[in-house]
């Protein structure tokens, strides 16, 4: 007898009920709260983010000087007790630069992960999940797009789209979510040939919830990764944007911008890289802990 | 397998294709020339200039002569550097780049999986503490930040080393680290956490169950299937790191490939442009083959070719 | 210096563990020191020249390396002043017009004796529409250059000729006082005609390499560094003093700087701005006069700017004095004309000095010349962009003027920071509103400033003409008596400051890291960075 696939019917009933087995998909959140509470290290650096957040919001207003107003009288003073952080090389007060800054490099930084997220992991999913030729077209434009030089896209978007917000986004989004995706797609390469996913599978669970409910959450320890590490990079590609005039046009400036100041002047005036790069490096350890407790309590087998 | 072999071969050639085109079309639509300069040249001058490097053809006749010629393995001329033709700028600089790179891997690889396995193994005891703290300061001090300073400290202050220049193995160390750091920080930190999630497969604790010695537990099935991630990862890592970096080879003065992706580009040299472009890019795309290859042999479940041609 | 610098420390000490395993011997490298009675220089130039053919060379990096291994027929000495140096002697004929050179013994340095014909080889060589040289262009003021040049005439219609040997004869197309200066220039250095036939490509092999200057080529390793020596068959190597001159082409000046700190290199002639306050008292640091100006142009197609009375009020509301004292550092001067000092007059005087400010900083002026426009209090300015190219420099000054308008004149500008080359072509098409721009001279003569404003000229770039500037820069080339030129000239300057199609902000200065054991370096105001013709080590 000859089996085709006509002869086969689908299970009529979709994949959320068949999965049914375990617990309410309403406790998943909840039970990761859970844990994430207890990780100790997770909860400082959230508390960390959360007075970073705070002090973007009001540290501007409580120094008394705007981020722009200069004293060309008082230029490159070390920290004292009219200027907290110390002053830059137009007099203008760091403090307030500094708190200035973190609003423009919290937000960049955030904002291209979580774009990149979404962009990569889905890319990166589909390609590894659909593999084949699919895989081999998709994987060649990633390949295509981290080509390009950089610098040309830049002066394209410069020259097209003009400084700001959108051409900074535009320029980070186009190329940080590669190496996401690629690491997502050969994550998913493995895992979809696990057991479990042909489980699923055959239990009728459509594409994109095996996707996003079995294979992403499972490769969560590369994804959040990858991601703590796209947060200084975008923060200091912005700087490098900046430079070229794609950026914020100063008088304003982003941490990185203030660092790559603060750098020149290392011999004299080392407290001007000194602010900058302490709170950077913060904001990452804080972001590290996070995320590395976020994988932890994210990750299916560490479920009790 | 020859079926995707030819596939692939075909699918490449095809995005290099692209890659030329694009990079071609962006090169001479952003505005500027080789020649473009504060003091504007006379008519005559201009043209004689246009005419040498045929720059006054048609753009679809320049796209279709550099085509052809790359063919031949010409990459033509630098417009800029009178000296140099861009075979002989890939030819001279790239393999200072790529033993620079060669040893910032080296680097990477070793100290980033020794650092990340050992703090998966001990997971939350200060090994793993120091390792990530360390690891995560060097993911936010980037590279232009950590030449400076490391130049600052060991040449300058401390006068260990030479500052800059190329051609001692004392002055190879510097620009190595500066390159090195994030690459083995983030390989330190993807090796842990994919070790974590090993460590807690099933498999794991069958085979310790089974009785083998940790060591040989650790060394035969976790590391093998933890290091999937940095094996994605490395692989353009080794196209980028040896074709070399802006930043380090121009702060540490190394003679490398490196500065000619980002000069190109400001003197609108378009040969120069093209050429690094499409030797960086065969370059990942071989690399990215090779880590395709890696990984059915790390995981021969792992298929790349579609069902039905198996 | 504490949390950040040691937490990089530990990191990068932990790092070092691996390769870095007793490695005592780097040490010396950095802490050795020059023997004194070594004759040998290092310098650095900061950049891969681009070229080392004298006929296509065209930046001041590539003119510095050539100065060492070239003469041409004069030479600047270290007052800026030009001397025989292949040209025994030369005469001018009244009208300006016919230059005769008579040429000295002096060899090649593979022996062949440099002849009249040299000179005219290498000249329409540079002019050959086939050489394809951008500096052409510096050989145009010879009657029938720019026709061959631009394929209208014949290489035999060039007016050089040689007379014999040693006469070389050249006829200008009109009169050009500063033709005499041009010939100390890399474009019309002669070649070795018999090297260039046997070898075309002999500019870009050191060991056939052949030239005729105080020092000679040894070698050449792209981007890091040429090494020369005392060329023996200079005709005046009895003068030279060096018996090496190692030529650094890193171009990370920052690096540069490390470097010369840590005792590598002798002298570098740009200084990181940020290290000026800590050079202040330094003896490595020596600031020698420049000519150049640094400038905002107006685009006075736009409003308000087309209105002179917004252009003035602009440019009498800043601080210049406490621009250069705060913010540039270099001790530059505050510009109140566009002609900078360093050029001699008719009577033998400085130039500018002759013509004396054309304006006064004046806040409360400023802000009557702007209500009189229509913007009282700056009210209703509409908020023009500045653009300026990436460069820290740049950006503080533009932010410096940024918030002087602001506090004087209650009017807000926007900058706009863009890459070199877009810069150019914004004010190629004359697509800005306010543009920071630099000026530095092809000679040492007020002309080549003052031509630059002439309607519709090619380095204009404002939209700003007027006949009556035009007829004086006419007036002024066409003319053989310096007296008259120089007059026409100073009026000319006088409509340039009173239209204020562009800001003049200040004069540079040229900053050199220099160790004070090195004597006799010439630092030239223009055109070179640096002469080490007679240059030593004490």
């Amino acid at each position: 007898m000859q089996l085709s696939p006509q002869m086969f019917e689908p299970l009529q009933h979709d994949g959320t009920a068949a999965e049914e087995l375990g617990r309410p998909a309403l406790g998943y959140w909840q039970d990761v709260w859970h844990r994430l509470k207890q990780n100790k290290l997770a909860m400082a650096g959230l508390i960390t983010i959360f007075l970073l957040a705070v002090m973007a919001t009001i540290g501007p207003y409580l120094s008394g000087y705007s981020y722009d107003a200069q004293d060309l009288t008082r230029v490159n003073q070390a920290p004292n007790a009219a200027h907290w952080f110390g002053t830059d090389s137009l007099g203008r007060d760091l403090f307030t630069r500094v708190w200035y800054g973190a609003r423009i490099s919290l937000g960049i930084g955030i904002m291209t992960s979580v774009i990149c997220l979404v962009v990569g992991v889905i890319y990166g999913g589909i390609s590894g999940y659909l593999g084949g030729r699919v895989d081999e077209v998709m994987m060649r434009i990633v390949e295509i797009l981290y080509s390009i030089p950089f610098l040309l896209y830049v002066i394209l978007l410069m020259v097209y789209m003009g400084p700001g917000l959108g051409s900074i986004f535009t320029a980070l989004g186009l190329v940080y979510w590669l190496n996401l995706a690629r690491i997502v797609r050969g994550q998913v390469l493995v895992l979809k040939e696990q057991e479990y996913v042909l489980a699923a599978r055959l239990l009728g669970a459509s594409t994109m919830r095996i996707l996003l409910r079995h294979l992403i959450p499972n490769t969560m320890g590369p994804i959040i990764v990858t991601m703590t590490l796209l947060i200084p990079e975008a923060i200091f590609t912005e700087a490098f944007l900046s430079f070229l005039g794609l950026g914020v046009s100063a008088p304003a400036a982003s941490w990185g911008v203030l660092a790559s100041d603060g750098l020149q002047g290392l011999r004299s005036y080392p407290w001007q890289l000194l602010f900058p790069a302490v709170f950077i490096s913060i904001t990452m350890l804080a972001f590290n802990f996070v995320g590395d407790g976020l994988r932890d309590a994210l990750d299916p087998r560490m479920r009790k | 397998m020859i079926r995707y072999l030819l596939r692939r071969l075909f699918t490449m050639t095809v995005a290099l294709w692209l890659i030329i085109t694009i990079t071609f079309a962006i090169a001479h639509s952003i505005p500027g020339g080789p020649f473009a300069s504060e003091k504007k040249l006379p008519e005559a001058v201009k043209k004689n200039l246009e005419e040498r490097y045929h720059l006054n053809d048609p753009l679809w006749k320049q796209y279709t002569d550099y085509l052809k010629n790359i063919l031949h393995g010409d990459l033509g001329p630098s417009f800029k550097y009178e000296h140099q033709t861009v075979n002989s700028i890939i030819k001279s600089n790239f393999p200072v780049s790529a033993t620079l790179g060669s040893l910032s891997i080296c680097f990477s690889l070793v100290v980033g999986m020794l650092a990340g396995v050992i703090s998966a193994l001990r997971q939350n005891r200060w090994q793993d503490y120091l390792a990530m703290v360390l690891a995560t300061l060097s993911f936010s001090v980037p590279s232009f930040i950590l030449s400076g300073l490391l130049m600052y400290v060991f040449a300058y202050q401390l006068g260990w080393l030479p500052p800059a220049m190329w051609g001692t193995w004392q002055q190879a160390i510097l620009p190595t680290l500066a390159l090195s750091a994030l690459p083995t920080a983030f390989i330190a930190r993807l090796m842990r956490s994919s070790m974590l999630e090993v460590l807690q497969q099933d498999y794991l604790k069958t085979a310790k169950a089974k009785g083998l010695s940790e060591y040989a537990v650790i060394i035969r099935h976790a590391i093998r299937n933890a290091i999937l991630p940095v094996v994605t990862y490395i692989g353009p890592l080794i196209a980028t790191v040896l074709t070399g970096s802006f930043v380090v080879e121009s702060i540490f003065a190394v003679p490398g490939l490196g500065r000619w992706f980002v000069q190109s580009v400001s003197n609108r040299d378009y040969t120069v442009i093209l050429g690094v472009t499409v030797f960086y890019s065969a370059f990942l795309m071989l690399m990215n083959f090779l880590v395709d290859i890696a990984y059915s042999w790390i995981d021969p479940r792992i298929k790349l070719t579609d069902s039905k041609e198996v | 210096m504490s949390r950040k610098k040691k937490a990089s420390l530990l990191l990068t000490a932990l790092l070092s563990v691996f390769l870095v395993a007793g490695c005592g011997g780097g040490d010396k490298q950095s802490g050795e020191k020059s023997n004194a009675k070594e004759q040998i220089i290092r310098y650095n130039v900061c950049a891969e020249p681009e070229t080392l053919d004298p006929a296509k060379a065209t930046g001041l990096p590539e003119g510095t390396i050539l100065a060492q291994m070239f003469d041409g027929l004069t030479r600047y000495n270290n007052k800026q002043e030009i001397t025989p140096a292949l040209a025994e002697s030369w005469t001018i004929s009244d009208d300006g017009l016919n230059y005769t050179f008579k040429l000295r013994d002096a060899k090649w340095n593979n022996g062949d004796p440099v002849t009249a014909n040299d000179f005219v080889y290498s000249w329409l060589r540079a002019l050959d529409p086939n050489t394809a040289s951008e500096y052409a262009y510096q050989l145009f003021y010879i009657k029938g250059a720019e026709e061959f040049n631009s394929g209208k005439g014949s290489k035999e219609q060039v007016a050089v000729k040689a007379v014999d040997e040693k006469t070389l004869q050249v006829t200008l197309a009109a009169p050009a006082p500063q033709f005499l200066g041009l010939t100390a220039f890399q474009t019309l250095y002669p070649i070795n005609p018999k090297v260039d036939q046997a070898s075309p490509k002999w500019t870009t092999e050191v060991d056939k390499y052949v030239s005729n200057g105080p020092f000679k080529i040894v070698s050449w390793e792209h981007n890091q560094k040429i090494v020369m020596e005392k060329n023996p068959t200079y005709w005046d190597t009895n003068s030279v003093k060096l018996d090496k001159l190692e030529i650094y082409l890193i171009e990370n000046t920052d690096t540069g700087f490390t470097m010369f700190q840590s005792g590598q290199i002798d002298i570098q002639d740009q200084v990181p701005v940020q290290e000026m306050a800590s050079l202040k008292d330094s003896k490595d640091l020596k600031i020698s006069p420049d000519v150049s100006v640094y400038f905002y142009r107006f685009n006075v197609t736009k409003k308000p700017m087309d209105n002179p009375k917004v252009r003035k009020a602009l440019t009498l509301a800043i601080d210049r004095q406490s621009i250069v004292e705060n913010v540039t550092k270099q001790g530059q001067k505050p510009a109140f004309a566009f002609v900078p000092f360093g050029f001699t007059d008719a009577d033998g005087k400085d130039f500018r000095q002759n013509g004396g400010d054309f304006f006064k900083e004046d806040v409360t002026e400023a802000k009557k010349l702007l209500a009189e426009a229509g913007y009282p209090e700056g009210k209703g300015f509409p908020k023009l962009t500045l653009t300026y190219n990436n460069d820290q420099t740049h950006q503080k000054v533009a932010e410096a003027i940024q918030a002087m308008w602001k506090k004087n004149l209650g009017i807000d500008i926007t900058l706009e920071n863009v890459e070199w080359q877009i810069k150019l072509n914004k004010e190629d098409t004359l697509d800005f509103e306010l543009v920071r721009a630099g000026w530095s001279p092809d000679y040492l003569d007020p002309m080549s400033f003052v031509d630059m404003f002439v309607t519709n000229g090619g380095n204009n770039d404002t939209g700003w003409g007027n006949k009556e500037y035009d007829a004086l820069v006419k007036q002024a080339n066409a003319t053989g008596d310096p007296k008259v030129r120089m007059e026409a000239m100073h009026k000319a300057e006088k409509i340039l400051m009173e239209e204020l199609p562009v800001m003049p902000i200040f004069f540079y200065t040229n900053p050199n890291l220099i160790k004070p054991n090195l004597k006799d370096v010439i630092v030239p105001s223009f055109g070179l960075y640096a002469d080490f013709k007679t240059a030593y080590v004490e």
